[in-house]
Formats: structure tokens, C-alpha cells, sequence
């Protein structure tokens, strides 16, 4: 789970991290109050769960409170890169006298923590890695042994000599979050020494292995902030991975690499799907009736395609599902199913003692897409 | 011949007595998979349909000499479960859980450095060496007894690839579930070594998708060290980019991870990477000859 920017920072400042003052404004007006509070100037902050706000118009600096809530507000009602926006982080302008970079990652090919950091702070970091990597000093931490002394003067080495206790206090803290708060991303972009010889973290990105949310109760409660689609949390609360495209073609599928090797095939047949649904393992009929439901009430689907390869799950009660959903529901558009692996004679007898008009069967995972994509042309 | 598992596979299950570690035990049993004990603590002398139930992995090696574990149990305690497997010296553990949490299986990767225990997952279908032994939730019957090894990070493409392959009468050596979580067990780099040293393996297919750099790395590999032909299938051409929050994860692997760049890479390596699913069998069927 991606953290909102302010929500990163109670994490960071419950650890200790120093961060500019801030307050959280979901109008115009309150970002006026926000930065009358901060001495009448501030930085507007849009909250959002991807990168690139500074060169996106998302952090933007204002003189006066009348400006603050024109950013605000222009913020919450365009929204950032086609989220929606709900909130602005309205902060403290700080006496910045340089920027650097720092992180730590889970590393998949390590299988540790790579903990990264350049005194060449700023918005190009990737590049910086792409043209000059050798600008970024890396060390690779061993979950079970921890961040150790010798890693934290390899990294602060690169920073000129006054900044090097403070962000060593920053780099402990940050490896204490990973461990603490089963954090897979920290991120501090800028990490800033002040004039007065402070270091804060200006930025905080932050995301934590849903996984083990289980185990971090208060960052679980941080789910309900984030702006969902209403079709995707229908799916989501059933237990089904949903996400909306923008072609015609409906997919119901079980498994990820399956649904997105069907997306792909369906592409090749010549059509665009209009989401990716991934039913999972073991799916019931039950579960699968409300998948087609979800897909359905896209209006933009002009043909489903559902494809299904048993192992766990059971052929027959997906077919049992698929009628189960017809009954209830008025289709109006053609359903291709194609099914295969656990009980996928009994579940195509099913279908076809049924001769549901709007059910196409289909014998192979190609002559499915083809025939889906065909349907949804002619329909188009 | 086959690799990993075989039929000197003596398995023992941790979480025998879950509703899923009971049916797929008994499935793996038929199917003719040597299964020697299970694995649940508080039930020891209980036993499923006459497998006996140990208190610990030890006393299952004791009673039984089993060398091989399959995991079924909850995520909360399936990293401990792969550790006590490991330190009881098993040779070889098939993890199915998923959903645990990634720092758990960091610690466990962490450990796993110093001892010979093999790992294949977690949130994997496991393995099946048709005709001497299946670990795991591979349905059996879409399988034949063949020569063309297969590795795959995702379950549902394992089923479908295989399928292609047994309708084209290409029968296989081994099919490995690595699965697909961040922090995971042998992966392709080290299914390829296993396979290119089996006499019973003529081709390897390797079945990827988007994210990472596994697919990137797997090449590098082939091209210095597989001498056998390798046919490559990487899904997700049309899946949505992920939304990605910080600049990290893209400095660590310096690769999109995009299909495309998969695809290029393998290529590149002198892999031949088909489109379709139907079309990876149709490579091997021509490759093979």
C-alpha cells in the first residue's frame, strides 16, 4: 500500500525523522487558514499515490494565503495526472542551504534491502542513475543483521562533512520503519540540510507489503483515505482483482500471468479488453457470478470472454456461477466461455444443457478471443 | 529423469490437516508421489487416511526419512514452517502459501544462504515430474511424460502452456511453479542450470511476465551458460502500467519491466519467445523438430 505523502511523514515523525510543519487541507479555504497558520507563505502539496508532482504542478510555492487556496483549490478540482485529489499537504517554507537523496528498497533479485543515497538531490534522480551511478552510493542491508554502522558511513560519506550526522540519524530511523512498520519503499526526496545546519526530510514516500497489514493495524486504517473506483471496490470487497481498462471486451479469468496472457491474445484477435479480473484460485459460483455482474455494469463492454483453466478451481461451478449471474441479471451482450483443466467436461455440459442464448462456447483459449473479439466488433 | 523431484521424492507435509493440505496430499498421493508423513503441531499421532502425523519436521525425519516438505500452512506462520524444514536438514521445500509478508521471506532468504535447502516459492503450484512424482497443486492429468523441462512465475500459465504442449504430444521432464512474490526461492536462473545438466531435459521453456528483472537476468544466463534451445512466453503486452510511487525501484533494476523489454532481452539471448500460449508449443514442436 502506497502512502499519501503526510501520512508517510506521522510514520517518519513517529520514528523520530524531523519533517517541515504541515497541515492537511481538503478546501481552498482551510489551505488559506493552513498557511495564514505558517506565517502567511507555505508550499501546496498535491496528495496523490504516484510520483512526479514537482514537475507536474503538484507542489507549488505561494506568498499569501489568497494564492494558497487558489492552488488548493485548483489542485482539487483537476485532480493530479487522472486521480482524483481529495486533500493538499500545505507546508512551512524552509532555509534550504543544499538537497540530497536517500532510500531504501526491498531489493527482489537481492532479496535484502538496497539503501541508496547522493548528495546530488533533486527531481532527475533517475537519470542521475541512468548517466553517473557511480554519483549514488549503495549499500545492500542484510534483514537479519540490520542496518550497521559501517553501511551508514559508507552512505553519509558522500555528503560534505556537517550533513553526515544528521542524515545518519535519518538512515537508522528510516531502516527501523522498514523493519517496524514491514515497509518495502522509503524514500526521501529531498532530504534537505537547513541553513541552521538541521537535516529534515522535505518529502517521504512510503509503501507497505500489504501482506502484512495484518500486523500494522494503523497504517491498515489509512486504506478507507484513498480514492477508489465504485465498480473496483465492489470487486475488491468480494476478494477479486479488478482493474478498469478502456476497450470493449470484458475478461473473467483465474490467475494473473492467465488474465494477463488473455488480455494479450484478445489484442492479437484484434480488440482491446476492458479490464483485467482475476477471479484467483478456487473460485465459487457464487464468486463468479458476481465477477460477470461487475463486468457488466461497465457500459462499455460489448462482449465478454471468460477463461478459465482449473487447477484448484472447479469447471463445473464456474459454469454453474455464470448462469447462476444470468439469472439474476439481464445480459445483453454475448458471453464467451471457454473452459479447461478441473471437472471442464462437466462444467461445458452444464453450459450446454442450459443453451443460455447469450453463452458462446469456445474449446481453446485462441478460437475464445477470436470469436470475443469478433462479437465485440460487430456489436461496436 | 526429471529434476528436483523424482521418484526418490519421500514427502512430508507441513499443515497436512488443513482443509487444502488434506486434498492435495491425497491428490499428489494418487498420483504417485511417495508421501511419508505430515506435519501439524498438536496432532501428532493422529494420522490422514494413513499417513502419520508428526508434532515436528525432526520426528518426521526420524520415523520416516522423508527428504522432500510441501507447505500448506497459513501465511502468518509459513516463513517459520520453511525455517524448521531447513534447519531439520530437508533437501528440498515446495512452499504454496500465499500472502506472506515480504520481510519474513527476506529473513528466510537471509538464512537459507547458509544451508543446503532448496526453496521453490512461496505462492508457487509447485512442481510435477509426470509419470514419478508431483509436489504440489499441478493438475496431473494435463500432464505427459516427456522431455521438455518448463519454469514458469506464474501458476494459471503453467496449466496452459502445459496443456498446449501435451495436446502437441510434447511430453515434459519437470514443470516448475517458482512463483511469483518478490522474495522467492529458485527462480529461472537456477531451473535453467538444473535442466540444462539433466539428461532427460532436450528444450526448456520458461514462461515470465511483467515486473522485475528476473526475465532480464535469466538471459544473461542463457546466453553465457545454456547450450540447450530455450523458447520463451512473457505475458502482459496489454497489462496497465503500474503505478509506481518512488524512483527506487526503477534505479535498482534500471528496467522498465515491461513485457516488450522481456521479450527483447530473451531474444536477444537467442531465445525464440512466441505470442501466444498455442504458439510457444508450435516453437518447441519446431525446435524440437
Amino acid at each position: 500500500m502506497d502512502l499519501y505523502e503526510h501520512q508517510g511523514k506521522d510514520v517518519f515523525r513517529a520514528h523520530g525523522i524531523a519533517t517541515p510543519r504541515g497541515i492537511v487541507a481538503t478546501t481552498g479555504e482551510e489551505a488559506a487558514d493552513a498557511t495564514r497558520e505558517l506565517g502567511g507563505r507555505s508550499v501546496v502539496k498535491v496528495q496523490v499515490q504516484i510520483g512526479g508532482r514537482g514537475k507536474g504542478g503538484g507542489v507549488v510555492l505561494v506568498d499569501s494565503p489568497e494564492r494558497a487556496a487558489e492552488e488548493a483549490e485548483r489542485m482539487l478540482r483537476d485532480g493530479f495526472k487522472d486521480m482524483p485529489v481529495t486533500r493538499v499537504l500545505v507546508e512551512e517554507l524552509l532555509p534550504i542551504a543544499q538537497e540530497y537523496y536517500t532510500s531504501f528498497v526491498l531489493d527482489r533479485s537481492a532479496g535484502d534491502y538496497l539503501g541508496m543515497m547522493t548528495a546530488e538531490g533533486g527531481m532527475d534522480i533517475e537519470e542521475l542513475a541512468a548517466t553517473r551511478p557511480e554519483a549514488i552510493r549503495r549499500v545492500h542491508v542484510d534483514p537479519m543483521l540490520g542496518l550497521r554502522t559501517y553501511h551508514v558511513r559508507e552512505l553519509t560519506g558522500t555528503l560534505p562533512p556537517e550533513a553526515r550526522e544528521g542524515a545518519a540519524d535519518v538512515l537508522r530511523k528510516l531502516a527501523e520503519i522498514l523493519t517496524d512498520r514491514d515497509a518495502t519503499l522509503v524514500e526521501v526526496n529531498p532530504l534537505v540540510l537547513l541553513e541552521d545546519g538541521r537535516v529534515v526530510a522535505l518529502d517521504a514516500k512510503v509503501t507497505v507489503d500489504d501482506n502484512a497489514l495484518w500486523r500494522q493495524p494503523d497504517i491498515d486504517e489509512l486504506r478507507s483515505s484513498f480514492p477508489i473506483d465504485p465498480v473496483e471496490a465492489r470487486a475488491k470487497a468480494t476478494g477479486l482483482q479488478y482493474v478498469k481498462l478502456d476497450g470493449d471486451v470484458g475478461i473473467i479469468g483465474n490467475g494473473a500471468g492467465l488474465v494477463m496472457s488473455t488480455l494479450d491474445v484478445v489484442a492479437q484477435a484484434g480488440a482491446k479488453a476492458a479490464n483485467f479480473l482475476d477471479v484467483g484460485g478456487g473460485a465459487s459460483a457464487d464468486l463468479m457470478a458476481t465477477s460477470l455482474e461487475v463486468i457488466l455494469s461497465d457500459p462499455a463492454v460489448k462482449a465478454v470472454l471468460i477463461n478459465i483453466f482449473g487447477g484448484i478451481t472447479r469447471c463445473d461451478l464456474v459454469a454453474q456461477g455464470v448462469l447462476e449471474a444470468l439469472a439474476r441479471i439481464d445480459a445483453n451482450v454475448p458471453i464467451v466461455v471457454r473452459l479447461d483443466g478441473t471437472n471442464a467436461r462437466l462444467g461445458r455440459e452444464i453450459l450446454n444443457e442450459a443453451a443460455h442464448p447469450r453463452i458462446v462456447a469456445a474449446t481453446t483459449m485462441l478460437e475464445a478471443a477470436q470469436r470475443a473479439a469478433d462479437l465485440a466488433k460487430a456489436a461496436a | 529423469m526429471s529434476v528436483l523431484i523424482g521418484a526418490g521424492t519421500r514427502l512430508v507435509v507441513q499443515g497436512i490437516t488443513g482443509r487444502e493440505g488434506t486434498f492435495h496430499t491425497l491428490r499428489n498421493r494418487d498420483y504417485g508421489t511417495q508421501v511419508v508423513a505430515g506435519v501439524t503441531p498438536g496432532k501428532a499421532a493422529a494420522d490422514v487416511e494413513g499417513i502419520p502425523v508428526f508434532d515436528t519436521v525432526v520426528d518426521a525425519i526420524r520415523e520416516t526419512g522423508a527428504n522432500t516438505s510441501m507447505i500448506f500452512v497459513p501465511p502468518r506462520f509459513a516463513a517459520e514452517a520453511i525455517l524448521e524444514a531447513a534447519d531439520a536438514g530437508i533437501a528440498l521445500v515446495v512452499c504454496i502459501t500465499e500472502g506472506i509478508p515480504v520481510r519474513d521471506m527476506a529473513n528466510v532468504h537471509s538464512y537459507l544462504k547458509g544451508v543446503p535447502t532448496t526453496l521453490v516459492g512461496p505462492n508457487c503450484p509447485g512442481v510435477i515430474s509426470p509419470g514419478a512424482a508431483n509436489v504440489g497443486i499441478i493438475p496431473g492429468e494435463i500432464c505427459a511424460q516427456g522431455r521438455v523441462g518448463l519454469v514458469s512465475r506464474s501458476g494459471t500459465l503453467v496449466y496452459q502452456i502445459v496443456h498446449e504442449l501435451t495436446q502437441e504430444g510434447l511430453g515434459q521432464s519437470t514443470c516448475v511453479g517458482m512463483g511469483g512474490d518478490p522474495v522467492h526461492g529458485i527462480g529461472f536462473i537456477e531451473s535453467l542450470a538444473a535442466f540444462q545438466a539433466d539428461d532427460g531435459t532436450d528444450l526448456v521453456v520458461m514462461v515470465g511476465e511483467i515486473g522485475g528483472d528476473d526475465e532480464e537476468r535469466a538471459a544473461a544466463f542463457i546466453a553465457e551458460h545454456v547450450t540447450k534451445p530455450v523458447v520463451g512466453y512473457i505475458a502482459g503486452f496489454e497489462a496497465p502500467p503500474g503505478k509506481r510511487m518512488g524512483h527506487a525501484g526503477a534505479i535498482v533494476t534500471g528496467s522498465k519491466g515491461t513485457a516488450a523489454a522481456k521479450a527483447e532481452a530473451l531474444e536477444a539471448a537467442g531465445v525464440r519467445v512466441g505470442r501466444t500460449p498455442t504458439q510457444v508449443a508450435e516453437l518447441v514442436k519446431a525446435t524440437l523438430g
